[in-house]
């Protein structure tokens, strides 16, 4: 499994708002290495947030997005004490889950 | 057996299995909008994210730097005053590819995200918001510095 990410939820007046930083070279796929060849594109593609067996969020990134992403989203109906699940999927198909609960 | 049938048999299987232990949703298993990611430009994107048109909307707040010191890092926040917001994208206009990220909300969603994303040189940032089952776009230029394609 790839490196873990640092998945953060916090619940205010109903809504949860939840930080995560991956762990990802995001590649674009346009740099090339000292010898001058292009380094080829390795980038997280999905990514989707589960709460209490419900999905809460769901994403895509493209090469653009900067190298470890940062990504905050926010939602309804989590309470303190409840699991937020966040999956990402890259275009390698390696994967990585991160679990948080919500204080 | 035939080896097409065997390959879509397979294929059937390995994503069934996926979906089925929940590692991708259902919808998932056919998702990463390529073409979209292709989209050189906004009206690309927005056709292949399945829209024709975006009306320019006051209600889509873009929170992003007006300088960015470092085009590899830009944080980018999208927020959204409208009533049944089931999609957000992000785009860059002069990158390479201009789609940079795009969100789907569920019905227990906020309209609000926030993101780093790489700009290759100064540039219109673009939201796209899908409310209701119409698109809008709002577009703010952020000037960058030092360019974030690593060239």
């Amino acid at each position: 499994m790839a490196d873990p990410m640092r998945v953060r939820a916090q619940e205010t007046g109903g809504i949860v708002d939840v930080k995560v930083l991956m762990k990802h070279d995001m590649e674009t796929g346009q740099r090339k290495d000292s010898s001058g060849k292009t380094i080829p594109a390795h980038h997280i593609t999905t990514i989707t947030a589960t709460c209490k067996g419900k999905q809460v969020f769901q994403g895509e990134f493209g090469p653009a997005v900067s190298k470890d992403p940062f990504l905050n989203f926010k939602f309804k109906g989590g309470a303190k004490g409840d699991e937020v699940s966040v999956t990402w999927v890259d275009n390698k198909n390696d994967t990585r889950t991160d679990k948080a609960k919500v204080s | 057996m035939n080896h097409k049938r065997r390959e879509a048999l397979r294929l059937t299987a390995v994503i069934g299995l996926m979906a089925a232990t929940g590692l991708i949703s259902q919808a998932e298993a056919a998702a990463w909008n390529k073409a979209a990611f292709e989209g050189k430009t906004l009206d690309e994107v927005l056709k292949a994210l399945g829209g024709s048109s975006a009306d320019k909307s006051g209600a889509i707040t873009i929170n992003a730097p007006d300088i960015a010191e470092n085009g590899a890092v830009v944080p980018v926040g999208v927020t959204t005053t409208m009533a049944k917001t089931q999609q957000i994208a992000i785009l860059v206009e002069k990158n390479p590819s201009a789609l940079a990220a795009q969100f789907i909300m569920t019905a227990d969603t906020e309209p609000f995200v926030a993101s780093r994303v790489k700009m290759g040189q100064t540039s219109n940032v673009h939201a796209l918001v899908k409310a209701d089952g119409k698109w809008f776009v709002s577009t703010k230029e952020v000037k960058v510095t030092l360019g974030g394609c690593g060239g």
